[in-house]
């Protein structure tokens, strides 16, 4: 019964899947191979189009865009995998104790969250950005800590959910420790509410990082990342280089797509569940 | 679901798009004989936002457009020389202290009112009180300024100074009591301002009562394209009849209908090291870094081999100051680099940051490509780009950075407008620059009045930047200025200016 409907319901997780993995096994080969250095300039090819050797063409330094691109998608997919191990952990946390105890703590957690919330993400983190000045380890901690919201949130109305749940009941008449029924008895029954949101928030990283690399506060400029890529060859869509645009457009594209899929498919097999 | 069905829409978008771009670049446009009247639509790429009064204007996009609006008694000419413009002629007495401007007859104002010795004195008075221009307090506090009963201006120095038709040019004669400068700016210029509509543009007319030779386009609209792109993509579609400072990228795609113009920018573009910073306080890491850059490889990586290489402070349009050995001085030299490093004690490199204003593009390039190229002696360069006001308080007001790619202009066409603000002690001296030998030459060039002998003593003195590696200086950087192709009679200042006066079609 459960084999079939998970067959039923699961193309979007395998696809979602399917393209993620590969956009990952290629990014991560790409930490130790790439065809070309991604950094090496060539003033012969400045701007040269798609060929055999460049799949991709080059940049206006000659760069191959190919090389850059899995690059690029390697500092972009460093930065969502940080953002979120820091902001979901942190996150899942906060959610798990201020909605397993509840009380003041927890009114003035989620109010906390709200204020955070209450503020379009992207504007929070250039404030943020322009004061501590930009730089990697900077745009990590700030997207973190713009995550841990959404992650607290969810956290919390599941745990207030499983709190009068008989088995929890059951735990504590055991004499189960609060920190062991949250911890080992009812955050393992929340994994399904937890990992499309965990996935559609990888997403959001990725679109947050590559949007503020995109308005040049990300990280420091001779890194190549898809956001920056994508607002350096805008210059070029129009007048001679339009494959720029394109290669690196399809690539954050194709990751989102993924991923999107991927989160999609989870919550439906968990609706469904 | 619904995400997929965006997703999958907005990779049709990005698709079409990438098409639209195709098709625009490969055909031809359709020679566009459109109607035009006399008129011109202008691209500039940022708005009139500092002040429009003469005084207060800091930004030299500013300047070039409103220098059609103001004049004082002389003016630059395109070949850099300075000629009569509200005087006809100018007397110089024996001893080279008093210098007598003859005015032009029947000089009005765009008002309407006629140029009385009334408006003299207040223009030099009030330009005196509150100009922006940091050279110009040095000329007031040496010349005394009157006004005769026979319509001449007597400049009386203290000591001899001959640059002084440079400073004369930026006393702008202003009509005396007017109020609104700020918002509605009169002058005796060729062309008389209209109106201005803020981030969007600045209307200026031809002036019919100016006592000069007359302009001949009767209307200059200046709009405002803060976004390269969107400036791009108005010339393609016509648009636009003249914009300048684009590059060699922005130039690229425009139709035939339009003329190209290479010029230059006019501005020192080097790699700005700061010299009291360590490890650069040693000159032979500074040196090494000057070894380390290929200049060549720049120019062509940032703008295809155009642009013209520097050797020092100065740039080619200084015709007399401009020292052509000094170009090449450090040939590209990496073991050399890497040698004089390890002798200043970093045989394995070091890391370093340049900070890069991110509202040039130029300089952004620039700076990447020398961060790949100091790779090779070992050096670990981070580009930083930071905003515009942040470069400006950071970098050069409180000096607080390794090393920034950037560019500096000259406001006049005198070797000190370039070469002073590296004088130690200086405000404007952002590198910390002290070298006591600069400094003897620059006080004894600026105390002799013998011409031929001055320019040796400012040629001297820029060696002294070179030889002591004061920065790696890179180029004077192409630019480009794109015209209809029916415009004529365009001229390319040394400074930052352009002359409307002299355009006109050539079908009308």
């Amino acid at each position: 019964m459960q084999k079939n409907k998970i067959k039923k319901l699961n193309w979007m997780v395998y696809t979602g899947g399917i393209i993620t993995a590969i956009i990952f096994i290629i990014v991560l080969i790409g930490r130790f191979y790439t065809p070309y250095d991604p950094s090496a300039m060539n003033g012969q090819l400045r701007l040269a189009g798609p060929s055999l050797a460049h799949i991709m063409g080059c940049d206006n330094f000659g760069r191959d865009i190919f090389s850059r691109v899995v690059e690029g998608a390697g500092t972009t997919l460093t930065i969502a995998v940080l953002v979120i191990l820091i902001g979901a952990s942190v996150g899942i946390f906060i959610g798990a104790l201020t909605g397993y105890f509840g009380g003041v703590v927890d009114e003035v957690f989620m109010r906390v969250c709200d204020l955070i919330t209450a503020f379009p993400s992207i504007m929070l983190a250039l404030i943020i950005i322009a004061i501590l000045s930009p730089s990697e380890k900077n745009i990590i901690w700030c997207l973190a800590i713009l995550f841990i919201p959404s992650f607290a949130r969810v956290t919390r109305s599941e745990m207030v959910k499983q709190k009068s749940q008989n088995y929890v009941k059951l735990a504590k008449l055991m004499g189960a420790g609060s920190f062991r029924i949250i911890f080992v008895h009812i955050l393992p029954n929340m994994v399904p509410v937890l990992l499309p949101t965990i996935t559609i928030g990888f997403n959001n990283a990725v679109l947050a990082e590559a949007s503020m690399s995109f308005l040049g506060v990300g990280v420091s400029a001779n890194k190549p990342s898809l956001g920056r890529m994508l607002s350096e060859s805008q210059n070029f869509l129009v007048t001679g280089a339009p494959w720029y645009a394109i290669s690196v457009g399809l690539a954050i594209v194709l990751l989102i797509l993924g991923l999107s899929l991927l989160g999609e498919g989870l919550q439906q097999w968990r609706r469904n569940r | 679901m619904k995400k997929v069905l965006a997703l999958v829409l907005a990779m049709t978008m990005l698709v079409g798009l990438a098409a639209c771009g195709g098709s625009g670049s490969s055909q031809p446009v359709e020679p566009a004989k459109k109607e035009h009247g006399n008129e011109i639509v202008v691209g500039i790429p940022q708005d009139l936002g500092d002040s429009l009064d003469p005084y207060q204007m800091s930004s030299a996009g500013t300047r070039e457009i409103l220098t059609n609006v103001f004049e004082g008694l002389y003016k630059p000419n395109s070949d850099g020389d300075y000629v009569p413009a509200i005087a006809s002629s100018c007397e110089i007495s024996e001893d080279g202290l008093t210098y007598t401007f003859h005015l032009n007859e029947g000089v009005t104002f765009h008002n309407g009112k006629t140029l009385t010795n009334a408006d003299l004195e207040y223009s030099f008075a009030k330009c005196a009180e509150t100009t922006l221009d940091s050279s110009l307090p040095k000329f007031f506090a040496n010349a005394d300024i009157t006004v005769n009963g026979k319509g001449q201006v007597i400049v009386q120095l203290k000591e001899a100074m001959s640059d002084i038709f440079a400073y004369i040019s930026l006393i702008y004669i202003i009509p005396a009591d007017y109020a609104d400068q700020l918002t509605a700016p009169i002058g005796t210029g060729p062309y008389k301002f209209v109106s201005r509509s803020v981030q969007e543009n600045v209307i200026l007319e031809k002036f019919e009562e100016y006592y000069g030779e007359k302009a001949k386009i009767d209307k200059i609209t200046c709009k405002v394209f803060e976004d390269g792109t969107a400036l791009v993509t108005a010339l393609n579609a016509g648009a636009i009849d003249f914009a300048t400072h684009l590059s060699l990228d922005q130039v690229a795609g425009v139709g035939s209908d339009y003329q190209v113009i290479e010029g230059t920018t006019n501005v020192v573009q080097a790699l700005y090291i700061n010299n009291a910073a360590k490890p650069f306080d040693d000159i032979r890491v500074r040196q090494a870094l000057c070894y380390a850059v290929n200049v060549d490889d720049v120019l062509q990586l940032v703008a295809n081999g155009h642009g013209t290489k520097l050797g020092t402070s100065i740039y080619p349009s200084f015709k007399k100051y401009f020292d052509s050995s000094l170009v090449g001085y450090y040939k590209y030299d990496v073991e050399k680099a890497k040698s004089l490093l390890a002798e200043a004690g970093y045989p394995n490199g070091f890391d370093m940051t340049i900070t890069v204003p991110s509202v040039y593009p130029i300089h952004v390039n620039t700076a990447l490509v020398i961060a790949e190229q100091l790779k090779a002696a070992g050096i670990n360069a981070q580009v930083q780009e930071v905003e515009w006001n942040t470069w400006l308080t950071d970098v050069y007001s409180n000096r607080d950075f390794e090393t920034t790619v950037s560019g500096f202009d000259a406001s006049t066409l005198t070797a000190n407008a370039l070469l002073e603000r590296w004088t130690s002690g200086h405000k404007k001296n952002m590198i910390n620059f002290a070298n006591s030998e600069y400094d003897e030459y620059m006080t004894k060039a600026n105390s002799t009045t013998d011409e031929a002998e001055r320019t040796k003593l400012f040629i001297a003195a820029s060696r002294v930047l070179t030889e002591n590696a004061a920065n790696v200086y890179i180029q004077d950087a192409a630019e480009f200025t794109v015209m209809n192709g029916l415009l004529d009679g365009y001229q390319s200042y040394p400074l930052y200016r352009i002359n409307f006066a002299s355009l006109y079609y050539t079908d009308l």
